[in-house]
């Protein structure tokens, strides 16, 4: 056993660390540092440079343009793009749709989609959850009915995020309703969002964001050869892709990111003047969490590492979602815990670029709330914690 | 001992419910935007008339209440129904420190304060003195005759923008390690505002003071502070058990209704048990509340005592309340067009006001040493 990382992956953080050092453009940096809002060109621009090196699609095997990176080098990336304050890659796309059409696609799909997610051509968003269909995803209502060449869709998907930016949708859509179970009959449809009958409608998040949408979809017509894979089997192509977005979950890069903004936030606030970080009952609370992420970085290695590199992780990751959200979670309170009054003043337009004014209090206490608010949605999003749960007590413990 | 309110306190608190009930609704207004019940002038009229502003003030102080009862019954029904008025600030934080030093001094304005015609402010917060309500850098400077001058910075003060006067502390120049407390007309020469709204849709403003003149209230001022602090950190966990009731009372509703896997999810046992968790949570945290208000006027430490002990539950309880109400709605929970939000963004923010639950864990470990 040798927990320490070795040579070469040392030579690959410090490739990466300087990679980003000379691309990130520092203008994007300070709007994410600054918790600035991003624009849709923010973000083409960041994949467009990812793009120009290969990186974008970094959980790709290389033969269809990936990096072919062990898990360790994946994990190694993720933590210095976060730290180096980078936008986040918009995971629809390369993360999640590609491994499923390399996995399950036709080779039409392949050649169509892959490298237009590789060239940042499309803009991807998921359309899986819907109004009564949350943690139950299985219920979903959406239908689509053959005719022809065609499927004709009818319903409402929801929480669809920066769906107002995509130019296409991959879409869980129900193909037969008199299946005996609910998870047969849902089928795996790509769908244009340029497509007639499509609406998006925004949904306002409680910090007053525009982030998430409706997406309401009328007599949608979807040509037959988007569908991935075999009809009515979707739920396999949906639970495959779904422990994809589990691993980036437990978001250990993010939270040791808060961490050291935390730290450094208790050394500069005074309470009677006295600095932060000298009180004991605020020392022990950031010790503790400290504590639990130390060992939740071990953990995370430990168990992407044994899905092995390409291959998709196992119910454990379900574990790293919960632990690892739950840890974001609290360092963001303690965050806002740590600017005491200073967290109240909420100022929408200091998160508009070019806003100039003096900031309130100190430089980086305004996103405090706003950030613990909007993590909520960590044990929510991705399968609630709850429902991680149940996996881990049927697939894992076998009750 | 005897649990339930005086009849004359029940006949109010059933009136104060029901004009809050019919007045235009404070969830409306939130939504709506960046307003705030503080400037909607007919609410602000009607309450007064209805003498909820006089109900926080003692008779001595012109009016009919100002009790710890009389605090814990207001606020737990302007936290039931989310009212955004500047009650704390004016009529606890900032009339408070007068009618305990002089209430023949400021009979007339604590009048106009309880008829609704002048509004106050207590600014005692600043950049490095966080919860410590008795640590001030800004100075006061004797020119004549208790006339003084103040200098300095105060932060995130409740209700300031539309005060008549601020209560203002500071350090006396050449004084002793007691603080001053002095009224500051807000029309005042040198005194800069800069407003803005919280998060959970307060008023508040940060204030400069440059050589601004000042009458002084007291050059002693800790043992008042200290009382109005008591008396704050009473009524914000009164206002925090009135909005955990209306969140705990949605969040069961929606189980029942919410179906998900083919049967309401609160048929599950998981979701069941975390409900009775909070119930027990804030029925602890309302009797703590209740110990507080029996105690507010108590001798210092007992009274200190009591108040960390329900300001630390409620900070506790508030958490746990906001954060397991959101995650049992769900996503939906996380729209702004979902009352539980803006519940939950206002129960969570009380605990940045006059100490956050490890502060008063700190008094705590202090008094019971």
């Amino acid at each position: 056993m040798d927990l320490n990382y070795s040579e070469s992956e040392r030579a690959f953080r410090d490739e990466v660390r300087d990679w980003l050092a000379q691309n990130l453009p520092a203008a994007l940096r300070d709007k994410v540092k600054n918790h600035k809002r991003l624009s849709k060109e923010d973000h083409h621009l960041w994949h467009e440079k990812l793009r120009s090196r290969g990186w974008l699609c970094w959980h790709w095997p290389v033969e269809h343009g990936g990096t072919g990176w062990t898990p360790v080098q994946k994990h190694i990336f993720e933590e210095e793009m976060i730290a180096a304050g980078a936008p986040r890659i918009i995971p629809f796309g390369p993360n999640m749709l590609g491994p499923v059409l390399i996995e399950f696609g036709s080779e039409t799909h392949k050649k169509t989609y892959l490298p237009r997610i590789l060239n940042c051509e499309d803009w991807w968003c998921q359309g899986y959850s819907e109004p009564g269909s949350g943690s139950d995803l299985a219920s979903l209502k959406t239908k689509a009915e053959r005719r022809g060449d065609v499927y004709i869709v009818n319903g409402q998907k929801t929480w669809t995020t920066l769906g107002h930016h995509a130019d296409k949708m991959f879409c869980l859509v129900r193909t037969d309703p008199n299946a005996d179970k609910p998870q047969k009959g849902i089928s795996f449809l790509l769908i244009d969002m340029n497509s007639p009958g499509i609406e998006v409608r925004p949904i306002y998040t409680l910090d007053g964001e525009h982030e998430v949408n409706e997406v309401w979809l009328t007599d949608v017509e979807v040509p037959v050869e988007n569908l991935v894979g075999v009809e009515n089997e979707g739920w396999t192509y949906a639970k495959y892709l779904l422990t994809f977005e589990r691993t980036g979950i437990a978001g250990v890069g993010y939270s040791k990111q808060l961490l050291s903004h935390l730290k450094s936030l208790a050394h500069r606030q005074k309470e009677g003047g006295q600095p932060l970080a000298q009180d004991p009952l605020f020392a022990a609370r950031l010790a503790e969490v400290e504590i639990d992420l130390m060992a939740m970085d071990m953990f995370n290695l430990r168990t992407v590492s044994a899905a092995g590199a390409g291959k998709a992780p196992s119910a454990e990751s379900s574990l790293l979602k919960i632990k690892g959200t739950q840890i974001r979670q609290r360092i963001s309170e303690l965050l806002r815990q740590a600017v005491g009054p200073y967290a109240c003043p909420y100022i929408s337009e200091q998160f508009d670029e070019g806003y100039n004014e003096p900031p309130i209090g100190p430089e980086d206490a305004m996103p405090l709330a706003r950030q613990y608010f909007n993590l909520r949605k960590l044990s929510i999003y991705g399968g609630s914690n709850e429902i991680q749960k149940n996996i881990v007590a049927k697939t894992v413990l076998g009750l | 001992m005897d649990f339930n309110l005086s009849e004359e306190r029940s006949l109010l608190g059933a009136s104060i419910d029901r004009f809050l009930q019919n007045a235009d609704s404070a969830e409306k207004i939130i939504k709506g935007g960046d307003q705030n019940l503080a400037n909607n002038a007919g609410f602000w009229q009607e309450a007064a008339e209805l003498g909820l502003i006089e109900a926080l003030l003692p008779a001595k102080a012109g009016g009919l209440g100002g009790e710890g009862l009389d605090f814990m019954l207001v606020f737990e029904l302007l936290g039931k129904h989310l009212v955004n008025a500047p009650f704390l600030s004016t009529a606890i934080l900032g009339a408070m420190p007068l009618w305990l030093e002089d209430t023949q001094k400021y009979s007339a304005l604590l009048a106009d304060v309880g008829a609704g015609k002048s509004r106050l402010a207590l600014a005692i917060s600043e950049a490095e003195s966080r919860y410590d309500i008795h640590y001030a850098d800004t100075t006061a400077t004797l020119i004549e005759g208790g006339h003084y001058q103040l200098s300095g910075h105060k932060a995130v003060v409740l209700g300031a923008s539309d005060a008549s006067h601020l209560v203002v502390s500071a350090k006396m120049e050449g004084g002793g390690a007691d603080i001053g407390l002095f009224l500051v007309d807000g029309s005042a020469k040198g005194l800069k505002l800069r407003s803005y709204q919280t998060i959970d849709a307060q008023l508040a403003a940060d204030i400069w003071l440059d050589n601004v003149s000042a009458s002084c209230i007291t050059e002693k001022g800790g043992a008042i502070l200290s009382q109005t602090a008591a008396a704050g950190a009473l009524c914000l966990s009164a206002e925090a058990v009135g909005l955990m009731d209306v969140m705990k009372d949605a969040t069961i509703e929606y189980v029942k209704t919410r179906k998900q896997f083919g049967r309401s999810i609160g048929s599950f046992q998981v979701i069941q048990h975390r409900l009775v968790d909070l119930l027990m949570e804030i029925e602890q945290t309302r009797s703590a509340t209740m110990l507080a208000a029996a105690h507010l006027f108590s001798p210092p430490d007992i009274r200190d005592k009591h108040i960390s002990a329900a300001k630390n539950l409620a900070g506790r309880t508030g958490k746990l309340v906001a954060e397991e109400t959101i995650q049992l709605h769900g996503g939906i929970a996380m729209c702004w067009e979902t009352d539980i939000a803006h519940y939950a963004k206002r129960l969570t923010m009380i605990d940045h006001y006059l100490g956050d639950s490890d502060y008063h864990l700190k008094q705590m470990m202090r008094l019971s040493a």
